[in-house]
């Protein structure tokens, strides 16, 4: 799968535009570009967090950085994550524009009373007198054997919150382009990677080709079912789509990209037409992303749909640390394709 | 900051510490070192997944803290934390099971190598979240002395935890409420690639409990002897004082932070003046010097220390995985949220 600025449908034929890089990049290296990009472009701009200077990044999105901005702008901090999280908030609400590293979404949780008391609030609680430009940029997701307490997907816990934006890009031209976004927003962005897809490689764009939040894309076109998905879930949805083809059923999969503004048009024009609707999440299923795709689209389609949607989440347990047992809990292509199934089951009753 | 530790020769033995204790003391530390690389090189087998911590070059300030105390006595500790099983008598069997992630496992192959737990030999347990343990320690020292028993707790955490807020939080209760905690920082100079001179504004990490009035201070954590005397000092201090303490234990670790880290941000220079003082080889020196065994002895010994991981592996390879229906053990989810295939499908999908 590759990039496409607005609609973009079918595995073959997608094709970088005229501003973009033609070559292949990682999605790793799509961040770096943004970053060094946004970096350039604005003097405001500056990096802090964990081991991202001189160590480059536990997973080396910040290579090369530090050697090339100094250590104003790429700041290392101690293990201090509510300390320099809160940090960047104040620097924000002064005109910077920091993008705080968090080394993986898990230890966002130590800084959560100053995301969730502070940045999502000031703006609204003040006001309007001043916004938060900030980014809070953390890896997620399971699947390495890290067990319960790495291995989290808070997509949903920072959805619920008025006050964020929240960012989930499945391909590099994706991430960079909504990194960039990110970025020049006025508002604290949550960008939620993915550490399973670093090393993901495709097309990206140039230093201003930009991804507005709120606009999904079509990542294939479908007739009987829409699964819609973000991130990883993304390419667990197109593999179970691959799988469905081959028993004559058409799935369409809608990447929203950000979940808060969520891209509901695009989704509800879909299950509109496919009249079915199986939405994929990598977190649990109480109060998830799933859960809330779904009431959205209930209340959009009601009348359209034909069948229950479908849900695909990790089992509601703490992610266990045996292989095959992690295997299990996480949602696989196969589970997914079993909810299209049954889904379209439903209606032939 | 380092000078100081390398300079000066290996403290004293203290007076309260017999031939045998000592002994056994070099056995754990050759234990722990075996059961590293034997771990190590599972790791790079494939047999062992996720995240691996070793504390390769902790040896002494492991086996020195958990030696004096009573096996009674609580301890937490992070992710580095086989050396800390092992020192407390936790199976190697059931460790490098616990590893592969087998049923045969201390944790049933839930935890893996970050979160080993074993209650029966009061080790609460190994966390992941830096710095997410102290305050449970706090907490066990309460439960000490809510129950009048006489107890003690000691936390043991990273240099990098110091910057966790919730240190001093949790300093503060022990001291205000005369908690028999002992706060054990095995300081080894670093938190990931981040050097400590780079991320604590003052390096003498023991100087955090002055605010709290609260005793501390900094020993050679290469130097067994010197790590037993410490936290043998600060245990008597809890259990008859009722006071919490602190104690920074410097030390070095060999290895890079763990599996996954090529460790060429350190330089070679400080890497080799603290290999130097491989804490095996030192304390090797005294257990020879002060005739406590003879070198016969301590050939048997490690010969035997061996054998014991190597039957620790093929304990761990001969276990049974874990049945994907035990996927929700041990934790209330709704009957329609756990498929055996992972996944939560909707009630009534499959109908
Ligand atoms: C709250 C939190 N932030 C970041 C991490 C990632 N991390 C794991 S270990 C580590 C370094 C910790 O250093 P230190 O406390 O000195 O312990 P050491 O690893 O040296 O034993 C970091 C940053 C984490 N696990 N938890
Ligand atoms: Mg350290």
């Amino acid at each position: 799968m590759e990039h496409q600025p607005a609609r973009w449908s079918g595995h073959a034929g997608c094709r970088s535009v005229s501003t973009s890089t033609p070559t292949s990049v990682s999605y790793r290296e799509a961040l770096t570009q943004a970053m060094r990009e946004e970096l350039q472009r604005d003097a405001n701009v500056f990096l802090m967090g964990e081991d991202i200077g001189l160590f480059e990044g536990s997973f080396k999105v910040t290579r090369g950085l530090l050697t090339e901005f100094g250590p104003t702008r790429i700041v290392d901090t101690p293990i201090s994550e509510a300390g320099f999280v809160g940090l960047g908030i104040g620097a924000a609400m002064s005109g910077l524009r920091p993008v705080i590293e968090l080394m993986t979404v898990n230890f966002s949780i130590v800084a959560m009373d100053q995301i969730v008391n502070n940045a999502a609030k000031v703006r609204y609680m003040f006001g309007g007198q001043v916004s938060v430009p900030m980014v809070i940029r953390m890896p997620g997701g399971a699947g390495h054997q890290l067990g319960a307490q790495h291995s989290h997907s808070l997509e949903a816990w920072f959805t619920h919150i008025p006050g964020l934006k929240v960012v989930c890009p499945s391909t590099p031209y994706d991430a960079k382009a909504l990194l960039k976004t990110a970025i020049r927003d006025d508002d604290p962005v949550i960008f939620l990677e993915s550490e399973g897809l670093y090393a993901k490689k495709g097309p990206v764009g140039g230093a201003e080709d930009l991804i507005p939040f709120g606009q999904g894309i079509i990542r294939r076109e479908g007739t009987h079912c829409t699964i819609v998905a973000v991130s990883r879930m993304v390419w667990i949805a197109l593999a179970a789509a691959d799988i469905l083809a081959n028993e004559g059923i058409s799935c369409e999969v809608i990447d929203p990209r950000t979940t808060r503004p969520l891209d509901l048009g695009m989704i509800a024009t879909s299950v509109r037409r496919t009249n079915h609707c199986v939405v994929v999440d990598e977190g649990w299923p109480e109060c998830g992303l799933a859960a809330n795709v779904a009431a959205h689209v209930y209340e959009a389609c009601f009348d359209w749909l034909d069948a229950p949607i479908g849900r695909v989440n990790a089992a509601d347990v703490p992610m266990p640390y045996a292989h095959d047992l992690e295997q299990a809990a996480l949602p696989r292509a196969d589970d997914v394709a079993q909810a299209v199934r049954a889904t379209l089951a439903r209606r032939e009753r | 900051m380092t000078e100081s530790a390398t300079a000066h020769d290996q403290s004293p033995v203290p007076a309260s510490i017999d031939a045998s204790t000592m002994r056994q003391m070099y056995a754990k530390m050759h234990l722990i070192r075996t059961f590293e690389e034997r771990a190590a090189e599972q790791y790079m087998r494939g047999n062992i997944g996720g995240f691996l911590h070793l504390a390769i070059g902790e040896e002494a300030a492991v086996v020195g803290a958990v030696a004096a105390l009573r096996p009674t006595d609580p301890i937490t500790s992070t992710y580095r934390e086989h050396g800390q099983a092992l020192a407390r008598g936790s199976d190697p069997n059931a460790v490098m099971a616990e590893l592969f992630g087998r049923t045969t496992g201390l944790c049933n192959g839930r935890g893996g190598s970050m979160h080993l737990m074993d209650r029966e030999h009061a080790f609460y347990g190994g966390y992941g979240i830096v710095g997410g343990s102290i305050p449970l320690a706090v907490g066990l020292g309460f439960a000490i002395n809510y129950r009048h028993e006489d107890g003690v707790v000691m936390v043991m955490f990273g240099d990098g935890a110091t910057n966790q807020g919730v240190l001093s939080e949790s300093m503060n209760m022990a001291k205000l409420w005369h908690l028999p905690v002992i706060f054990f920082c095995l300081n080894n100079q670093y938190g990931m690639g981040t050097s400590i001179t780079r991320a604590a504004s003052d390096t003498e990490l023991f100087t955090r409990a002055q605010a709290f009035d609260m005793p501390s201070r900094r020993i050679d954590g290469m130097d067994v002897m010197a790590v037993y005397s410490a936290v043998n000092d600060a245990a008597e201090y809890a259990r008859t004082a009722h006071e919490p303490s602190m104690i920074e234990a410097l030390a070095y670790r060999y290895r890079g932070h763990s599996m996954s880290d090529p460790d060429n941000t350190r330089p070679e220079e400080e890497k080799a003046r603290w290999r130097a003082r491989d804490p095996l080889i030192t304390f090797e020196r005294v257990v020879l010097g002060d005739a406590i065994a003879t070198p016969e002895e301590l050939e048997q010994l490690r010969a035997a220390n061996v054998t014991r991981i190597d039957e620790a592996v093929s304990f761990a390879e001969g276990s049974p995985q874990v049945p994907i229906s035990a996927l929700a053990d041990n934790v209330y989810t709704h009957p329609w949220n756990t498929n055996p295939r992972g996944g939560a499908v909707m009630p009534g999908a499959d109908q």
